[in-house]
């Protein structure tokens, strides 16, 4: 019998050939192929992705992965940036440490979003990682400056330390300082989040000046605007800055050392941050404007003209970030300046006040979606929406891939028709082949749901707030779509019946959230007990849902697959089929 | 009409011990101020509508969907807009379908106030008399005072102006005129 090709090539040759194979999904197809492209395979991976830490254990990937390099894991549901996941719920970084410090004494990279970190956990990083390079925390807490003052102490080849957005507690510590003089390797610092007593400024001076190789530096708030001018003469080389404070008046003196610092700065490319900016200090950074790629000013309180102004001298943007007071003619005037344009967020400069304060509406969106052939990716926060326009903006852009809208009071109609959007957003699922991700808003019915399972083949992950009539919608949804990876939802009327029809494809997504909709605990129950391999786990601060009517529908439904079976770490108010009390040790 | 007059008043629900005089009262007795039309009249739906302040909301929990992070970032940097010492008021305009907030502090006058308005809305504001309020134009601009009433801009001192408006509204077309009689 002819030998087969896969057994025809070495070990050492497959090997080489699979480390060219960086994707995650390419890797595991290649894993599938036969056992021993899983042996070679598993020896060689280095990267792992764990989109839900509580998907697979830390000994299973261990298990299967001896020699990984680089980790990232995702903690708690997209929602709890909302404040919809009561604290406690889990997601603790820990365990996993605890493993991989035995396992992995060359991990070099962890990444972490929405996980609860310790400084035991980051003192153990420092301790166990002897060649450790990569730090992202993503919307992480539960640590102190101590813990990154143990990081800075022990990581002699730290790379990249972020804590984008992520709460960190003050222990007065000043942890900059640990950073021995003889360490110079930083690449990438982002210490936007930390607040005024967290960064001694010398130390930071004195660390940027001895980095040679550093790149990126996004700082904090508390950062005065002189000594922004000196940060930037000592690293000219910088691609991506955050900006500090800018004082309340115009001074000649720093405005001119803010300009000639910034026109040094012949690399950068992304700038952010422009806390409490005041639009006379703007043109000091208009001589690196024409090279800006990226530029986020969705904390600059800058009104339109000053908006205009600056977008005018950024003729190669591709990502911007910014509020609402940028307004329809800030974003005409964006539209026909920059024409490459990839991403475009809008955020709501007042949420709450019921009013507009700002002349945004879907006309902006529009001009955008006209101008900007490449654009590609949509944060909209408005007020108001029509189904034509959305239907324009299909027809313009369907290359978009991310569609995010929202329509800040909950089931706004269609403000010429007075109709909800389900042509608008079906216009939207129609055009754009490969979108891959849907915010819907406003007044919405059980058609668009029909839409998105029709059309929408793409889609990996979708949010719905306050829409749809019945369990048909959500039906529609999850046996239509056959790329769904993520649904959440909240306020919707779906229920029981389409979750149990449904169960199995819910074994192929990697989570499900509902919150305050119609799904009793007796249907969670059997839910569990069909689908042994998804984690049905009830949250309900108001006590144990047994003990509730019959009709009592859950407050918070949190369904996700996983092969570690029920974890260990839950809080009282998460109730599982399971009464077991051993499952409820402390984490 | 006296008596529906009196009607209302003792059925008004208001806080306070019966039988003290409600402050309406009192302020009608004060001098100077040019009263606007009844604010209660429903001659005009689209007026009521206007001028009655949004009831505020009860805040959905987690809605709209900005971070958390950026809602106490954003937050932080509005305190401090206001500690820089700035009055800031809302400003309305009848038809327009949003609300401009101004920092009072930056103008020099009426003048320079008139003309950003002007600028604000795309329109143009009459000839101000003090007899005779703004003539020659549909629009006139008008103020809440500390006391809830409100008032044509100019008729005060500047000084005292900007210490005791609230907030702004371009009152348009017809309720605009009801601003011809000066005084009680």
């Amino acid at each position: 019998m002819p030998r087969r090709l896969a057994s025809s090539l070495s070990d050492e040759v497959l090997e080489h050939v699979f480390s060219f194979i960086q994707s995650d999904k390419d890797r595991n197809v290649v894993s599938a192929v036969c056992k021993s492209w899983y042996e070679i395979e598993r020896w060689c991976r280095r990267k792992i992705f764990v989109g839900n830490c509580y998907a697979v254990s830390p000994k299973m990937v261990i298990r299967r992965f001896p020699q990984v390099r680089s980790i990232e894991l995702k903690g708690k549901p997209h929602f709890a940036d909302f404040n919809l996941v009561p604290d406690g719920w889990g997601g603790y970084v820990l365990q996993w440490i605890t493993e991989m410090a035995g396992a992995y004494p060359w991990l070099d990279e962890i990444r972490l979003k929405r996980m609860v970190v310790t400084d035991e956990s980051l003192e153990l990083i420092a301790k166990s990682f002897k060649d450790f390079k990569v730090l992202v925390l993503a919307s992480c807490e539960g640590f102190s400056t101590d813990g990154l003052a143990a990081i800075a102490a022990s990581c002699k080849n730290l790379r990249e330390l972020d804590l984008r957005e992520s709460e960190v507690d003050d222990s007065s510590v000043h942890w900059l300082s640990h950073f021995p003089e003889t360490y110079t390797s930083m690449v990438s610092l982002n210490i936007s989040c930390l607040g005024s007593g967290e960064v001694s400024f010398s130390a930071l001076e004195r660390l940027v000046s001895r980095c040679p190789n550093l790149r990126s530096l996004k700082l904090n708030r508390a950062v005065p605007l002189d000594k922004t001018a000196n940060i930037l003469r000592l690293a000219p080389q910088l691609v991506e800055f955050s900006t500090c404070t800018y004082s309340a008046e115009l001074r000649s003196d720093v405005f001119s050392n803010l300009a000639g610092a910034f026109s040094n700065c012949k690399e950068l490319r992304s700038l952010s941050g422009f806390w409490d900016v005041v639009p006379d200090y703007l043109p000091a950074i208009y001589s690196v404007c024409s090279r800006l790629t990226s530029l986020n000013l969705s904390y600059a309180t800058i009104q339109s003209p000053d908006l205009i102004k600056l977008a005018s001298h950024c003729p190669s943007l591709q990502h911007l970030l910014v509020l609402d007071y940028t307004e329809d003619s800030g974003l005409e005037a964006l539209a026909s300046n920059s024409k490459d344009l990839q991403e475009l967020r809008v955020f709501p400069s007042d949420p709450f006040d019921a009013e507009p304060n700002a002349s945004l509406t879907e006309q902006g969106l529009v001009a955008v979606s006209l101008g900007c052939p490449k654009l590609q990716s949509v944060l909209y926060f408005c007020r108001r929406m029509s189904n034509a326009a959305l239907v324009t903006i299909a027809q313009n852009r369907p290359n978009l891939t991310r569609f995010r809208l929202c329509i800040i009071e909950p089931k706004t109609a269609d403000y010429l028709t007075g109709e909800p959007f389900g042509v608008g957003f079906g216009a939207i699922v129609e055009h754009c082949k490969d979108l891959i991700r849907l915010s819907l808003s406003g007044l919405l019915t059980d058609c668009v749901f029909e839409y998105i399972g029709k059309y929408a083949k793409k889609l990996e992950m979708l949010s719905v707030a306050f829409a749809g009539d019945s369990d048909l919608g959500l039906h529609h949804v999850l046996s239509g779509c056959e790329s769904l990876r993520k649904l959440e939802i909240r306020d919707c009327p779906f229920g029981d019946k389409a979750l149990l029809t449904n169960a199995a494809k819910l074994e192929t997504m990697r989570s499900l959230w509902m919150s305050s909709c119609s799904v009793s605990f007796e249907a969670c129950k059997l839910l569990s007990q069909k689908m042994p391999r998804l984690n049905v786990e009830v949250i309900d601060e108001r006590g144990p849902p047994d003990s509730r009517p019959e009709n009592y529908t859950v407050d918070k439904l949190y369904i996700y697959r996983s092969v570690a079976g029920p974890r260990f770490d839950m809080p009282p108010f998460v109730w599982t089929k399971d009464e077991d009390l051993a499952l409820r040790l402390s984490p | 009409m006296e008596n529906s007059v009196a009607y209302e008043k003792a059925t008004e629900l208001r806080l306070g011990l019966p039988g003290i005089d409600e402050p309406a009262v009192l302020s009608s007795v004060k001098n100077n101020k040019r009263p606007l039309h009844d604010e209660k009249s429903g001659e005009n739906g689209k007026s009521a509508q206007n001028e009655t302040a949004p009831p505020s909301k009860a805040q959905i929990v987690g809605w709209p969907p900005v971070q958390s992070y950026r809602k106490n970032n954003f937050q932080q940097a509005k305190k401090s807009e206001s500690e820089c010492g700035g009055i800031y008021v809302k400003v309305s305009m009848d038809g327009a379908p949003y609300l401009r907030k101004i920092d009072l502090k930056v103008y020099k006058g009426y003048p320079e106030l008139l003309q950003v308005l002007e600028n604000m809305f795309k329109f143009t504001i009459g000839e101000y008399s003090e007899r005779e309020g703004y003539k020659g134009s549909d629009y006139e601009p008008t103020y809440e005072d500390k006391d809830g009433d409100w008032m044509l801009v100019g008729d005060v001192p500047w000084e005292m102006f900007i210490t005791s408006c609230k907030r702004l509204r371009i009152m348009k077309g017809s309720e605009a005129r009801g601003l011809s009689c000066s005084g009680v």
